[in-house]
């Protein structure tokens, strides 16, 4: 709802000043700056490059207070796939006295199409350590733990490193530079679930529990790991805290469009020449991210964009006209808004910043039934809908698919889809129906068409690449 | 400090009712009453902690509050939502609750093995209620349900994990009632079941309590099974001195015969008192309790469905054509079925009766 | 029961949480103890770790049945997790199953006779930049084509062989 109401504001920014801001920012690195410099995984070449002076400027500088107003005036919003403003969700931890309050990164990264957490973490351990030691002074949070996806097996080895040498070099344990600030972090490994990238089956699992997602409120703020106040954030969000102290909160805010502040880093992957992460402002167009040599590249062996998934799995596919264009006819943006133009009936969202292109040659029914059948395993079982919906959807699914669907078939996936979403105690519900409900609602069509075709449906699972043709070619690169 | 709690208002359904702050949605609706309470599957007032999974409760707040009259986004779980001074419910008013319910309802008998005839829950089910009420006279669902082999948990619970909605209240029972809890819910999503992981015995003063939470025919009384219909049988209040629980129960007889026995329930289907495993599955001797007399169970519940409110004692002569025995019946057979009919005389017909038979005879 | 040096990770770990909170290490215990037991959790595995932790066995189980990459049952001594989630299928992830089951001649979930390799497929890994990948123990084999597939098939043979 939020980011629908937010969707109108872009349009008040004159064409004028949105190429301003372009030509001022264009192309620039927050983030991923230093990511080509050898070494900066290790202490020694971080510091060099200017790593650990914002966490020096905030504790010579700063209040923690400080630090919350710097990340409220830059508008940074979550990174993990909601897009709920940081400062916001930071200034609402409850600070009850002789209470431990906690951060906790959530690394719990396992979004189909989203990668971007893994290269952080892989390449920049000691940005996001940086991070949490602002975020967790800024919090007043004594342990933080970085909780990561389990198959991310040999991650928490470089974390762990990074935090030893980071230790040694005073930047972590007690009286941190001298200001009597303490502070430990720890990793820990998930075991292999997508549920637990929810907040409050993150903490559960913390807890050495079930990773089923608490029913709120109460919120984390308020009652989160072991019933104290605590912040969840991913980890793309902590490391963003480093350049916004480093440039100031305001200076942050400047870059992007309207409410979408700052840089984004973008997991490009599917049918494009060039897979892989990518930081963007949040400036440039859609067309211009597929098809610009440097972003994707545009799409291998001279096929035609199909259709994409801007935000990872669960937000809505779109076909390639209502993706290069909103429906009114104006140019995509890559921004929170404009990737919402036109809600979910010819809209997406940025999610997580997934981005999965489909070229001509795949097949909308069959990539729905990998994503059905997706959720359905990764469903935590407790609430009645999502439970008994997921599996209902995927059956359904694979039946058209394998050629043994009937035309009700695809009115009934819309039903079961409508009775999902919104009605679950977690967003996984609603992230399992909406990908079914948009693939229904632009290529329904295709679905028809497996129903017509039951024999080509089962023996060509890899698309149908007659069914590209009314598509629109998309203008050459930019 | 004399200070008076302030109540909250709410109104639900157009129906207004003052509330203690922390209350439900859920609560203050069963404080109204009526048509309006919603259903609860998993939600259990005396379990802490139950509640919010069963989805069957949601609500639509219209309004949320006197000081932000914003209805909430999304429809909530009455059992788990508290009030808000000013707060505007709709339940029943709303189609959009009753559209919900209904999907919910089809997603909880989606792998239901609705085997309801051989099914000792029968009768006293909250699924079947919520299907009379809420679902739709027949399913889409064109695949293979889910089945799980049965099991016997103990010497005196069975477990028909097939017929399980996973409301996890037994889990809470264990949980709170016992010290030792050797089940809980395994494995994930449409694969979770109760269960023990190894073959184990439940075994506490109060495990079997869990029966009587369990909204379903999952957890059975092995001491019952297959007895009888609970229709067939006369609940009665009963109390004896136990020195482990409360000892207010409820008997399920028949003549004499306690059949079973179980703790005694509100309109909602919860337990008053919880009661212990010796007073539950080893007292069966009438002469170990003291009858209060006989209990009306409430509420859409097949048993309430008037037999037991105006039985007629059978006739005297019975007894005399019975030798002087006691007939186990305890209500004239004549009085409410169409079938039986003492005009026609059965030994005219040739071969079995046929409901034609009585069908076609002049009365 | 775990090594005199596993032992003290295991206070290490426990240390990690406040006092009373121990049953926080359960997961990273189930991990360890994976690793160190044959790669698979049996009951008395299971059993022990909830020692450790002083809590009951049923809450080990509860946890270690809900998470993926707890195995359950004794699994091959290479255990080839191949994922087949959207980005992955975009890429060719079904022929790359199709080539492991062709090559290994064993379906999904099964071991070969020799106990050497388990197929088993997942869902989204978190790699779909370099897809289609699979994961082989703490790491991600990426850009699979069936000529990496049979360098890998060999790697392991060779692995196992030089033991």
């Amino acid at each position: 709802m939020q980011l629908l109401q937010n969707a109108g504001q872009k349009q008040t920014q004159t064409k004028e000043q949105v190429r301003r801001i372009i030509n001022e920012y264009m192309g620039r690195k927050l983030l991923l700056d230093k990511a080509h410099i050898e070494g900066i995984r290790y202490y020694d070449t971080y510091r060099k490059n200017g790593g650990y002076e914002a966490a020096g400027k905030v504790f010579k500088t700063m209040s923690p207070d400080l630090v919350v107003e710097e990340v409220k005036k830059s508008g940074l919003r979550g990174r993990g796939g909601a897009g709920f403003p940081t400062g916001m969700k930071w200034s609402f931890l409850a600070k009850p006295e002789g209470v431990p309050r906690y951060l906790v990164c959530n690394a719990d990264e396992s979004e189909p199409g989203t990668f971007k957490d893994r290269y952080l973490m892989e390449f920049l351990p000691h940005l996001l350590i940086e991070g949490l030691l602002i975020a967790s002074y800024a919090l007043g949070s004594h342990s933080t733990y970085i909780y990561i996806r389990g198959e991310y097996a040999w991650i928490p080895d470089i974390l762990e490193e990074a935090i030893a040498e980071a230790k040694q070099n005073g930047w972590l344990g007690k009286n941190i530079q001298g200001t009597g600030f303490d502070l430990e972090i720890y990793v820990q490994r998930g075991a292999g679930a997508y549920i637990c990238g929810e907040e409050t089956a993150l903490i559960e699992s913390l807890e050495g529990k079930r990773g089923n997602p608490r029913i709120k409120p109460p919120f984390p703020a308020v009652k989160g790991l072991w019933q104290c106040p605590t912040v969840v954030n991913n980890v793309e969000t902590l490391a963003a805290v480093v350049p916004i102290i480093n440039i100031g909160g305001e200076e942050y805010a400047k870059i992007g469009i309207g409410k979408s502040t700052g840089t984004k880093l973008i997991s490009a992957c599917g049918n494009i020449k060039k897979p892989g992460v990518y930081e963007i402002d949040m400036t440039i167009s859609v067309e211009e991210f597929i098809y610009s040599d440097e972003y994707c590249g545009g799409i291998p062996k001279g096929k035609r964009l199909k259709a994409c998934i801007p935000g990872g799995s669960s937000v809505p596919i779109l076909p390639a006209n209502l993706l290069l264009k909103t429906a009114k006819g104006e140019t995509r943006m890559m921004t929170y808004e404009s990737l919402n133009d036109g809600g979910f009936a010819t809209g997406s969202m940025m999610g997580s910043g997934g981005f999965v292109v489909l070229d001509e040659d795949q097949c909308v029914v069959r990539n729905t039934y990998t994503l059905a059948r997706f959720y359905h395993h990764e469903s935590c079982g407790q609430c009645s809908p999502c439970r008994e919906g997921t599996g209902w959807m995927k059956r359904v699914l694979h039946n058209i698919e394998y050629g043994k669907g009937k035309m009700s078939d695809i009115d009934l996936l819309w039903d079961i889809q409508r009775k999902i979403e919104g009605n679950t105690i977690c967003p996984l519900g609603d992230a399992a129906a909406w990908p079914v409900a948009a693939a229904i609602r632009h290529f329904r069509d295709e679905f028809e068409w497996h129903v017509k075709n039951p024999n080509a449906a089962q023996q060509r699972n890899f698309g149908i690449a007659h069914y590209a043709d009314p598509l629109p070619v998309a203008a050459a690169a930019v | 400090m004399a200070e008076e709690k302030k109540l909250f208002k709410v109104k639900i359904d157009n129906i207004s009712v003052e509330v203690e702050p922390g209350t439900t949605i859920l609560n203050a609706a069963r404080q109204i009453g009526g048509d309006i309470v919603p259903p609860a599957m998993c939600y259990y007032s005396k379990l802490q902690g139950s509640g919010g999974k069963c989805r069957t409760c949601l609500v639509k707040v219209t309004k949320g509050s006197e000081a932000d009259p914003r209805p909430m986004p999304k429809l909530v779980a009455s059992c788990r939502t508290t009030v808000m001074d000013g707060m505007e419910v709709a339940n029943i008013t709303s189609p959009e609750v009753q559209d919900a319910r209904k999907g919910v309802v089809e997603f909880l008998l989606l792998n239901h093995p609705l085997d309801c005839p051989i099914c000792d829950q029968a009768g006293e089910c909250h699924l079947q209620d919520l299907g009379y009420e809420h679902g739709a006279d027949g399913t889409r669902y064109e695949f293979k349900r889910r089945t799980f082999e049965q099991v016997d948990i103990g010497d005196n619970i069975k477990l028909h994990m097939t017929r399980c909605i996973l409301c996890y209240r037994c889990v809470y029972t264990a949980d709170q009632l016992t010290n030792n809890r050797v089940h809980g819910v395994l494995n994930r999503g449409e694969a979770s079941e109760i269960g023990t992981y190894i073959q184990k015995a439940l075994t506490s003063e109060f495990i079997g309590n869990v029966i009587d939470v369990c909204p379903v025919g999952a957890l059975t009384d092995r001491t019952f099974r297959f007895k009888n219909r609970v229709w067939f049988l006369k609940p009665v209040d009963a109390h004896r001195n136990c020195d482990k629980c409360c000892g207010k129960t409820v008997l399920w007889m028949r003549g004499d015969e306690i059949f079973r026995v179980t703790a005694r329930k509100d309109k909602y289907g919860e337990v008053e008192d919880f009661i212990c495993d010796t007073c539950r599955f080893d007292t069966k001797e009438a002469s170990a309790w003291t009858i209060e007399g006989p209990r009306k169970i409430d509420r859409h519940s097949v048993i309430s469905q008037g037999h037991y409110v105006g039985t007629v004692k059978p006739k005297d002569t019975l007894v005399e054509v019975m030798d002087g025995r006691q007939p186990r019946l305890l209500m004239d057979i004549h009085s409410v079925s169409q079938v039986n009919r003492p005009e026609i005389d059965l030994s005219k017909i040739d071969g079995p009766a046929h409901s034609d038979d009585f069908n076609n005879a002049k009365r | 029961m775990f090594s005199e040096e596993k032992l003290n990770k295991v206070k290490e770990i426990i240390a990690r949480y406040p006092e009373g909170k121990q049953k926080s290490a359960l997961i990273p215990l189930l991990h360890l103890a994976q690793e160190e037991f044959g790669g698979w959790l049996s009951p008395e595995t299971m059993d022990y770790v909830g020692s450790l932790l002083q809590i009951t066995p049923i809450e080990v189980y509860e946890v270690a049945t809900f998470y993926s990459m707890f195995n359950l049952k004794p699994v091959g001594k290479y255990l080839f997790e191949v994922c087949q989630t959207g980005p992955c299928m975009l890429n060719g992830s079904d022929q790359i199953i199709d080539y492991i089951k062709q090559k290994l001649k064993i379906g999904v979930g099964e071991t070969t006779p020799d106990g050497l390799f388990t197929l088993k497929t997942v869902e989204c890994l978190g790699a779909c930049g370099y897809a289609p990948m699979m994961q082989l123990g703490k790491h991600f084999r990426e850009h699979l084509t069936p000529e990496k597939v049979d360098a890998i098939i060999a790697e392991c043979r060779s692995k196992a062989n030089a033991n």
